[in-house]
């Protein structure tokens, strides 16, 4: 028996790779993205990157119809976007096993909202699982692909941030099960949901979720654990670890399979105990459950939002908090910040100049938003910039309206956003930020870079054409690196009596490290002017003397900074090495 | 929770805290412990705050750290060893690196770095390692992460072979020697008193 420190990711790829799952397809989304990336080391398993989670549900369904074993991944946002298959799956049911991995994000640590995928589960009508830790991220993926295949039904296998980036001791032990693909049998009664179809299938759900919900209560999925009887806490997720810790000595019944909800099981635990207290992340979920089961709950304080940790559950249960020790006061925050020589800066400093409104999306140049910057006005959701710029441009009178979008989300949902421009005769402009790779969630390849999954070259999208086949009469690409020519471009873009689609091209400064020479400030010519300070490169600050001053440890030499000081103060200074490294 | 040990390695996206982590709890794991190790990754590799828990014993439960728990706090650079310092306990271990790293506000002059904040450090009884200076000294500019590590294992119950077979198998192949000198270098200048 080997075991290994496996993360929750990593623990749910071997789970699909030991069920004999076929093909994995997702989106990357922090915390959800390492499942595919591990998945695709194992012998046997076709992994691949789509354009986004609806194609790869889609992707999914077609594999499961023609009877192999397929999980798909994906980070809570993105369930919207596979939303609309998914409910209809749940009526049409599974050929090969059907699990849909789904990663929220209590606590925001990467993400633009807060949601909570169990509400999913049960608006659509489908069972889902949630592993506390490694080890059971493993256990209940192969456990969701058998009940998948049971009851008929795609399975949600759903994670939290603490799971899938917490590793833990995982006992890696299972065999790949021999999954034959099932024969592909025609059944259009099954799988086209027409609505004489759907109507049928319809009841048919309801059917099995009466049998899931027996499953639920005997499957050994939510356990029991009596210890001390004067204190029984149901808990689901990574919340049952903080509970163990915050009160090892209370009676537990951990939830495992949250929908359907087992009613009889929390009735029978709560005949155990003198009282009962729900402890979850981002409910009331369980807790209104339980209600409705006719139990009797003791209201403890937890937040509605958040991450349930041991101290949360300490101050909801009234254990005295601990001693601790105060910060500094004053010590600076630490935001996070494009690197040095990211592409992406040289553009923002055009932005900034055009005065526009900016509609921004998800991804690295969301940092554009921040200070010192500060040229981005909206961030919403993958593809949102697009139809934004169009909205707004539809009132906004006064200035010029731009929309930005990297090129990973420009192919998940920002092409129908400039399709929909194009046919009602926007004269907007859109910037598609292509740096080759989608480097938010660290560098996966995308239909624009053309590079797959695994790491093969292949047809890569050619965004001009594209742009000229949507409908948009100005197309132009630029080096942001270049920045006179990429504000003329700009310029130009925004007085196009067109749809105009600027595409700025040079590669992300983590994937390439082209490290030239850095510069360095001569200080007779600075005039402390703070223009290239205001690019929020990390190389460059302020010095005491109210020049500016360039770490040359940091400089990668992009030579941004020199373009935009008007005084030619900022000059090459010879390899890092000869100016004692980490002289400034 | 008595018999767990719990560590917080605190730095700056890009410093190696992630991989120093991963060190950390595969030693524990070979010395036959329970462990978990919990880090925040996504938008911290754009030079942001980074922080890695790491908790092993008989059996551990929760992979994160409350404040005032932490047996150990390793700081990559001297902003984040006060920003962290909530996390330790009262007796706690605080290995320091003694260096800053500017964070963007201070850079474009919109705040400052507080002038005694190595005076702070050492009145919180910080020990402070000049990781840079000795991971040159071992031969790679970028062991910083595994002198830290050297100069912490000196008061962790750890042993010794565990952490040079797990550094060995973790580094790139061509840095292995350099490495294992590099956490020679933090151990003894710790065990020797040579930290201040």
């Amino acid at each position: 028996m080997a075991r290994t420190l496996f993360s929750g990711n990593e623990a749910v790829a071997r789970g699909a790779w030991e069920a004999g799952v076929a093909v994995g397809v997702g989106y990357p989304g922090t915390p959800s993205t390492e499942v595919l990336e591990n998945l695709v080391r194992y012998e046997g398993v076709r992994c691949e990157w789509a354009p986004n989670e609806k194609v790869a549900a889609e992707v999914a369904a077609g594999v499961s119809l023609a009877g192999g074993r397929v999980i798909v991944t994906m980070k809570h946002v993105g369930l919207n976007v596979a939303a609309d298959p998914l409910f209809t799956l749940a009526y049409t049911g599974v050929g090969g096993g059907y699990v849909l991995f789904v990663a929220d994000d209590p606590g925001m640590h990467s993400s633009q909202n807060e949601q909570d995928s169990r509400r999913y589960a049960v608006a659509a009508k489908v069972p889902m699982l949630e592993p506390a830790d490694p080890a059971e991220a493993l256990a209940m993926t192969r456990a969701a692909f058998e009940i998948s295949e049971e009851f008929d039904v795609p399975v949600l296998v759903r994670s939290t941030t603490r799971v899938s980036h917490s590793k833990g001791v995982v006992e890696v032990d299972g065999a790949r099960a021999q999954v034959q693909p099932q024969p592909y049998i025609k059944d259009p009664a099954k799988w086209v949901m027409v609505p004489a179809n759907a109507r049928r299938r319809r009841i048919d759900l309801e059917e099995r979720l009466v049998r899931l919900a027996e499953h639920a209560e005997l499957s050994g999925l939510n356990r029991v654990e009596l210890r001390d009887r004067s204190l029984g806490v149901i808990v689901d997720g990574a919340a049952y670890r903080a509970v163990r810790e915050a009160l090892p000595d209370a009676s537990v019944l951990k939830i495992g399979m949250v929908h359907p909800f087992p009613r009889d099981l929390v009735r029978a635990f709560a005949a155990e105990v003198e009282s009962v207290a729900v402890v979850e992340e981002l409910g009331p979920f369980v807790r209104d459950l339980v209600v409705q089961a006719g139990v009797a709950v003791r209201e403890v304080p937890l937040p509605a939002w958040g991450e349930v940790t041991p101290a949360v559950v300490r101050a909801a249960f009234g254990v005295l908090p601990l001693e601790v020790r105060k910060v500094r006061e004053g010590v600076p925050e630490r935001p996070p910040l494009m690197c040095p020589g990211c592409p992406h800066r040289g553009v923002f400093w055009a932005l900034k100049r055009t005065k526009a409104v900016v509609t921004g999306d998800i991804g690295c140049y969301t940092l554009g938003a921040a200070p010192p910057l500060a040229a981005m006005d909206s961030c919403i959701c993958m593809g949102a910039s697009v139809g934004m710029a169009h909205g707004a441009s539809l009132v906004e009178r006064e200035r010029p309206v731009i929309g930005v979008i990297g090129d990973s989300t420009f192919a998940h949902s920002g092409i129908t956003g400039l399709v929909h421009m194009a046919y009602n005769g926007s004269h907007g402009t859109i910037v598609v930020l292509d740096n080759r790779t989608t480097a938010m969630t660290g560098h996966q390849g995308n239909p624009i870079s053309g590079v797959t999954l695994s790491g093969e070259h292949t047809s890569e999208l050619d965004l001009e054409a594209l742009a000229r086949a949507c409908g948009a009469g100005w197309v132009r690409t630029v080096d942001p690196f270049d920045l006179a020519t990429t504000l003329a471009a700009l310029k130009e873009a925004i007085a196009a009596p067109t749809l105009a689609v600027l595409i700025a091209k040079a590669p992300c400064a983590l994937l390439e490290k082209r490290v030239k020479d850095p510069v360095a400030v001569d200080d007779d010519v600075c005039t402390a002017c703070g223009s290239c300070i205001q690019l929020g490169c990390p190389a460059i600050s302020k010095a005491d003397s109210g020049n500016a001053q360039i770490d040359v440890t940091i400089c990668v030499g992009c030579g941004q900074c020199e373009q935009v000081c008007r005084f030619g103060a900022i000059v090459p200074a010879g390899p890092a090495c000869d100016l004692g490294g980490s002289a400034r | 929770m008595s018999g767990v040990t719990t560590v917080v390695l605190a730095g700056v996206g890009g410093q190696g805290t992630i991989l120093a982590g991963d060190v950390l709890a595969k030693v524990a794991m070979a010395d036959g412990h329970d462990v978990r190790l919990s880090e925040v990754h996504g938008m911290a590799q754009r030079g942001g705050s980074v922080i890695t828990f790491v908790r092993f014993g008989d059996e551990v439960h929760a992979p994160v750290v409350d404040p005032g728990t932490a047996d150990h706090l390793i700081a990559f650079e001297m902003i984040e060893a006060a920003r962290q310092l909530p996390l330790l306990k009262r007796d706690g271990r605080l290995v320091v690196n003694q260096r800053v790293v500017l964070p963007l506000p201070v850079l474009v002059g919109a705040a400052r770095v507080p002038d005694d904040l190595e005076a702070a450090l050492a009145r919180e009884g910080a020990i402070f390692v000049d990781a840079e200076a000795l991971a040159c000294e071992a031969g790679s500019s970028k062991s910083a992460n595994i002198v830290l590590l050297g100069a912490a294992s000196a008061g962790l119950p750890l042993s010794e072979e565990s952490w040079a077979e797990v550094i060995a198998s973790r580094v790139p192949p061509a840095t292995v020697e350099a490495n294992l000198r590099a956490f020679e270098l933090g151990r003894a200048a710790c065990l020797k008193g040579a930290c201040r």
